[in-house]
């Protein structure tokens, strides 16, 4: 996913901007669940997720001996280099990561204006017969991940393909899961999942907060405007 | 960025970055076992040429068919052009056979501009007459970054790049003209009086008659081809006295800074604007520029048709 926000993250024919949340449809006076930004994962709390996924890839690869690390841009890519270090820190070697862009493997293209694109940096080792973990900061509609699944294929043929996430927050429209999950966030689709991390946005932060209060995505939208 | 690609000069700062920062994702493609991307498929891209082309027309080609893109080649010999067909009649043709962008070449300047008014898809301009030819000045653009080692979003400020030789024919040279000095080049122009067209006061370069003068000031030196096929009057007195005064041989090459590039739009006239050995040594970029056009035109394509459909 090319952006912090989600409000309908990949997901075509869902205007970010007119959604009804469930269960306020009567009209009722009270605002919606969360009228502000509310924090769900903390600087501390991202850590020890990110640690505890570290052990669980170690543990279901038998020491991560043949895993490479691939982020999907822009936030999976910050979190794929420290789940990598901290493999490193705990098994003593180097773990290659990289990234990955989707972006020319999107099914929404043609619903907006070209996109910029992001970086794709596979390690010199290549992906042919390591198990690759995807890695990103939400999974969602599991459209990205389709996507990134179909981007792999022309890369190489990995033994397994796994998938790390930072927060599953639901509504699936694939049949997709991910393997190693940092928390599973019950939300509805009028709500947005922000996730700040350090490199990208100067902090650790994961945010929930009603659709349409984001502010305009930094990178990754709009580019290419048609006259 | 506009719909269309007609010429350099239409283009912002921030879309020409763009279409470098792209250019540079996409050379990775070239790199991989499956030099493939799915993001064009279902769309047509007509090759018009009405002119003769080997590099442009194959690497708008391959460019096309990386971004599975379906390609059509319209050969003017054997068409219905050859019959007398107007460039008009033609892009109705192309229009109702659904041409989602059309590339075209045309001797006469102007003739993409004209047939961007008729079609509802995008044109690019792949040349037209001696006005413009925005992808070669994109891909040169591209070259120039990627050797000086500027990354992303990078511009070109400070290079300083001499475009030599027969100008006035050069739709390459005008292209560059404009697009160098969007990105902060600093752009000097060495030809023959005869072969500067009249009103080149108005472009943002120097200009002098002297090449021995500027390769010392130069980081970048372009040299452009004597354009036989469109010369008819006598602008210089013999082809040897040209190469004597403006062609690029190894003495003139030993006068450029120690990093400095040499680079030619092709086809070459070798031993006439450069010679063999100057082509083929490390400091030309020529067949670098050839590779280096198939990514930038790439990023042209999918940045015109990758995105929402043009608007009906």
């Amino acid at each position: 996913m090319a952006h912090a926000a989600h409000p309908a993250g990949g997901k075509p024919g869902t205007p970010g901007d007119s959604v009804t949340v469930p269960g306020q449809a009567g009209g009722a006076p009270a605002p919606g669940p969360q009228a502000h930004p509310k924090t769900v994962l903390e600087a501390a709390e991202i850590n020890r997720a990110l640690t505890r996924i570290a052990h669980e890839i170690i543990e279901r690869t038998h020491g991560a001996e043949h895993v490479v690390l691939l982020g999907i841009p822009t936030r999976g890519v910050p979190l794929a280099e420290r789940m990598a270090a901290r493999i490193t820190g705990v098994e003593g070697r180097q773990v290659p990561h990289g990234s990955l862009d989707i972006t020319m493997y999107r099914d929404d293209l043609r619903l907006r204006p070209a996109r910029r694109l992001g970086p794709t940096e596979v390690p010199a080792e290549g992906i042919d017969g390591k198990t690759v973990v995807l890695v990103d900061d939400v999974l969602y509609s599991g459209r990205t991940v389709r996507a990134a699944l179909d981007a792999l294929n022309d890369l190489g043929r990995p033994l397994a393909v796994q998938l790390a996430v930072l927060v599953d927050r639901g509504h699936r429209e694939l049949p997709i899961r991910a393997d190693y999950v940092g928390k599973n966030l019950p939300t509805s689709q009028a709500e947005v999942v922000r996730v700040l991390l350090t490199e990208t946005d100067g902090e650790d932060a994961v945010l929930l907060e009603p659709v349409g209060t984001e502010p305009r995505p930094r990178r990754g939208g709009v580019t290419g405007r048609r006259r | 960025m506009n719909r269309h690609l007609i010429s350099a000069a239409d283009l912002s700062k921030q879309d020409a970055l763009l279409i470098l920062d792209t250019a540079e994702e996409l050379a990775q493609v070239a790199d991989r076992p499956i030099k493939k991307l799915p993001t064009l498929r279902g769309r047509t891209v007509v090759n018009l040429f009405f002119e003769d082309s080997t590099r442009t027309r194959i690497s708008f080609e391959a460019a096309a068919k990386r971004l599975s893109a379906d390609v059509i080649n319209f050969a003017v010999k054997g068409s219905s052009v050859a019959k007398g067909e107007s460039l008009k009649d033609t892009a109705l043709t192309l229009e109702a056979m659904g041409a989602d962008a059309v590339v075209v070449r045309h001797s006469a300047s102007g003739a993409p501009l004209r047939l961007s008014n008729w079609l509802r898809g995008s044109v690019i301009n792949a040349g037209d007459g001696s006005h413009e030819h925005p992808t070669q000045a994109l891909l040169d653009a591209f070259t120039i970054r990627r050797r000086f080692g500027r990354g992303d979003g990078e511009a070109l400020d400070g290079l300083r790049v001499t475009i030599v030789g027969d100008v006035l024919h050069s739709r390459v040279a005008r292209s560059n003209v404009w697009l160098l000095h969007l990105l902060g080049a600093e752009v000097a122009l060495v030809a023959p009086p005869t072969l500067l067209p009249v009103a080149i006061d108005d472009w943002p370069c120097s200009v002098s008659y002297d090449l021995d003068a500027a390769l010392p000031k130069s980081d970048v030196v372009m040299m452009l081809r004597i354009q036989q096929e469109r010369m008819n009057a006598a602008y210089f007195p013999s082809v040897r006295e040209y190469s004597r005064r403006y062609g690029l041989d190894t003495a003139r090459v030993g006068q450029l800074p120690e990093d400095a590039i040499v680079m030619h739009p092709g086809p070459m006239n070798r031993g006439v604007e450069i010679a063999a050995e100057v082509a083929d040594s490390p400091r030309s970029t020529i067949v670098e520029q050839v590779a280096n056009g198939v990514s930038v035109r790439m990023a042209v394509l999918y940045l015109l048709l990758g995105g929402r459909e043009v608007a009906q």
